[in-house]
């Protein structure tokens, strides 16, 4: 176990150099500098271009702005904002938590739609239920994001009045953040109705966001079910006269669980990339948001940090899947 | 996927009916503003977009002089009044007496607004060995742009009411600087308590004002909450909470006002505005903005050192067709360099009329013949300029009727600037949104020959310099406008510009909303707005 676990850990070593150069070179190729993007329309003197530039710690050869950038990473230091001046890590851990409800709302709302739609259509497999409901996963597979969320905005929220437009909260509440999981921070405060409140907010951004995770999971699962429905041992239980819930729920759904499982974990960095487009629809305030707004305001400094950090984030979520593999089948904990 | 439409319908409709018995009606008036973007901080001379004056500069502070709301009048604010030497080098303020300072957490004002509060909101950005200079990164963009630096000479205090500030040379614009967002006073003795505390930096992150509404609380890319000030000078807002909720989508914005979560909403999508015409429940406001966008001629450069070549390309451009495709019918003509909105606005100017046949026929005067030449369009949309790419396509179609081929140029935005202020280009697309509401901060910004040198005409007219010059040194309105008036005339003659359009701006607002203004400027103003 800790042979594997030394393994994967040292292949992350080059990877995270890999990120931390990548998303230090990607910034600097790009033409134009900070300085010339926040000066708008106006002419700054050389002069003037000069001290910012030097202020911003710009004007010192690459390898050594890398050096320092490396140094500071590893310190826990990952640089900051210049739109707020304050640290790039204390703006990521304050967004990040909005990111990871939504994004854990979504998967459960994957998950509960689309393992039965899966099991059910590998049961009815060939007729039109199966037809029906793989026909919708491809265009759910295949929906716009941003589309889909305006569409169902103005269907549930402007037509109807159902939900709420967008945001995270009604701007009536105001919950002290505890875990930054406005859930659980709303249950710990006295205000009455905030969790109300944010339970409705997060309706329609879980459901765009859980779309392409919930179209691929029906997938994944009735594959995984048609498989293993052609055992012997699923033959076995039929002829054991069982009733047929106990030989799908109990016989096929448990053999068939790995590869869901597998499939669910791979859905992280999906979920991930949806939020960038997801928190920008529905104004939650959340690290995708925060990332888009930065690479429009042109600060530099977050959107390096900001990179690093997601990639550090989607590394542990890798690392944690490939434990769980070798927990499930231990037979991969062997493999080199 | 069946299953997905009907959970889709069903957890809609729990959620939905969980969360309107949980919601409570607010019984506080409450304003609501769906405002584009977080800000940067609450210290507006240090962060300078719009976005950030929106959430600091205009709810929370004041400033020495004020802009006329819905205009760009100057009018007294913490100053009273003020007076300008005969030589223009010096200005005297009275400032206003009783004026509060709000309060938080980790201050309680012990004494009114006075002059250590105006001296510290200066020397902080001006002056290098200010103890808070390099406080919050110390970036005072602003302050830099107006050139402020080179133009103070001293800032004295002559009593707690009284200040004089004092210049290198006449500059008569410098009052309208004082208005700007920039310039907001904040509270010396705030300041000094922090340094006491350690804890510098408070004082940008927890401001304190003496402005119409106190900041409460801010959640990055959620809301900024404001109480109004019951002491604020100008008598208490009429809301009691003002909330920005910041939502990034204009046409979500959209949806929100028409669902009644928020009153006003800056930015529409220019694909809305029919829609938001029609409802019922919003009142589409509109005003042209205090800006121009334009096509700059590079009079360095050979045949365009050549007025004739310049009028003549000018007469080429059919400029309703750019209005009518590129702005929509949300621009007017531009004839002057100026916005009509701005005083000294000089409408006796006549404009070049479209008019191939007699472009042709000038650029044959001028012995050009076969010019091949370029347009240098700009990577981004800017509010004077949707979209500057279709705008070149037209232009170049335009010019190839009267024998000139151009080719679109374009690069990314910051690249683009320093091209351009490397005078690479032969014409290109640019703008302008004004700062302070001064015709001084167009005309001589952009086109006098201190900025001949980098800007986009890089054109230097001694005559049309003199006058702006004379303008700078004199405090005397009437006779400004003369001035600024005739310099419009120079520069119609000598066309350093094709001048283009001034965007209109549009702000949807709820019917429910009186008394808000579109400002010139851009900024979003709320001490006056009520609800019915």
């Amino acid at each position: 176990m800790f042979s594997f676990l030394f393994n994967r850990l040292a292949i992350l070593v080059p990877v995270f150099f890999g990120v931390t150069l990548m998303a230090f070179g990607f910034i600097r190729i790009l033409p134009g500098d900070p300085v010339v993007a926040l000066s708008g329309e106006r002419s700054i003197s050389p002069e003037q271009h000069a001290a910012l530039l030097a202020k911003l710690g710009m004007d010192r050869p690459l390898w050594e702005q890398y050096f320092e950038y490396i140094t500071n990473i590893l310190q826990g230091d990952f640089g900051t904002s210049l739109l707020t001046n304050r640290p790039i890590l204390d703006e990521f851990m304050e967004l990040f938590p909005a990111t990871v409800e939504l994004g854990i709302c979504a998967m459960i709302f994957a998950v509960v739609l689309g393992l039965p739609a899966g099991i059910f259509a590998a049961v009815k497999r060939r007729t039109f239920f199966d037809q029906g409901i793989m026909g919708l996963s491809l265009v759910g597979y295949s929906m716009p994001i941003f589309w889909w969320g305006l569409l169902l905005i103005i269907l549930f929220s402007s037509i109807l009045g159902l939900t709420p437009v967008s945001g995270r909260l009604s701007f009536m509440f105001e919950v002290e953040p505890v875990t930054g999981f406005l859930l659980i921070d709303s249950l710990l405060g006295d205000e009455e109705g905030a969790f109300g409140s944010a339970l409705h907010h997060l309706v329609l951004p879980s459901i765009v966001l859980g779309t392409i995770p919930l179209a691929i999971i029906a997938r994944q699962t009735r594959s995984a079910m048609l498989e293993v429905l052609s055992e012997d041992y699923v033959r076995t239980a039929r002829a054991k006269g069982l009733a047929p819930i106990r030989v799908y729920g109990l016989h096929a759904l448990r053999n068939a669980m790995i590869t869901v499982i597998t499939v669910i974990g791979l859905q992280v960095g999906v979920l991930l990339a949806g939020a960038i487009l997801t928190e920008t629809i529905f104004s939650w305030p959340g690290i995708g948001k925060w990332i888009i707004f930065s690479v429009f305001s042109r600060d530099y400094f977050a959107v390096q940090g900001g990179l690093v950090l997601i990639a550090m984030c989607i590394m542990t979520v890798n690392l944690i899947v490939d434990m769980m593999y070798g927990l499930i089948n231990p037979r991969i904990l062997h493999t080199r | 996927m069946k299953f997905r439409i009907m959970g889709t319908v069903a957890v809609a409709a729990v959620a939905a009916v969980v969360g309107v018995t949980l919601s409570q009606p607010a019984a506080a008036k409450t304003l609501v503003f769906c405002s584009e973007g977080s800000p940067g901080g609450f210290n507006p001379s240090l962060h300078s977009a719009g976005t950030d004056f929106d959430a600091s500069a205009q709810p929370i502070y004041n400033r020495l002089a004020e802009f006329e709301p819905g205009t760009t009048k100057v009018v007294p604010g913490l100053a009273e009044s003020w007076t300008a030497s005969s030589d223009g080098l010096s200005y005297t303020f009275k400032l206003r007496k009783g004026v509060k300072w709000h309060s938080n957490k980790h201050f309680t004002p012990t004494r009114d607004f006075n002059a250590d509060d105006i001296l510290y909101s200066f020397n902080r950005q001006w002056k290098e060995d200010h103890p808070y200079h390099g406080v919050s990164g110390g970036k005072y963009l602003y302050f830099g742009w107006m050139d402020m630096g080179p133009a103070l000479n001293a800032i004295e205090k002559i009593d707690d009411y009284t200040v004089k500030i004092t210049l290198n040379a006449p500059d008569a614009p410098f009052v309208s600087n004082l208005a700007m967002d920039f310039a907001s006073i904040l509270s010396a003795e705030y300041a000094d308590k922090m340094v006491a505390a350690g804890t510098m930096e408070t004082v940008d992150t927890d401001p304190i004002g003496t402005g119409p509404f106190e900041f409460v609380s801010y959640k990055k890319d959620a809301f900024i909450r404001f109480k109004a000030f019951d002491a604020y000078w100008e008598g208490r807002p009429k809301v009691d909470k003002l909330v920005y909720a910041i939502t990034v989508d204009p046409s979500v914005r959209y949806q929100k006002l028409k669902a009644g979560e928020c009153h006003i909403m800056p930015y529409p999508n220019p694909a809305d505005l029919d829609a938001m015409k029609k409802d019922s429940n919003i009142n589409l406001l509109s005003q042209e903005g205090l800006n121009v966008g334009y096509l700059g001629f590079n009079a360095e450069k050979k045949p365009f050192d050549d007025v004739r070549v310049r009028q003549a390309l000018s007469m080429a451009i059919n400029k309703q067709a750019i209005l009518d495709v590129v702005f929509k019918g949300a621009g007017s003509a531009a004839k002057n360099p100026i916005p009509p909105t701005m005083w000294s606005y000089n409408d006796a100017v006549k404009d070049y009329p479209y008019d191939p046949a007699a472009a042709k026929k000038l650029l044959g005067d001028a012995g050009v013949k076969g010019l091949k030449t370029n347009i240098w369009a700009m990577p981004v949309q800017r509010p004077y300029n949707p979209n500057a790419r279709r705008m070149a396509e037209l232009i170049q179609a335009d010019w190839a009727k009267v024998g000139v081929e151009a080719e679109i140029v374009t690069y990314e935005w910051g690249e683009y600037r320093k091209r351009i202020r490397a005078g690479e280009h032969d014409t290109a697309l640019l703008g302008w949104t004004g700062d302070n509401g001064d015709p001084d901060n167009f005309m001589f910004v952009l086109l006098g020959c201190e900025a001949a040198k980098s800007n986009v005409a890089r054109w230097c007219n001694k005559e049309f310099d003199g006058l702006l010059r004379a303008a700078k040194k004199t405090s005397d309105q009437a006779e400004r406008t003369k001035l600024y008036e005739k310099a419009q005339l120079v520069f119609k003659a000598d066309a350093p510009w094709f001048t283009i359009a001034h965007s209109v701006q549009f702000r949807p607002v709820r019917k429910e909303v009186m008394g808000f203004k579109i400002h010139p400027l851009g900024s979003h103003i709320f001490k006056y707005v009520d609800l019915k």
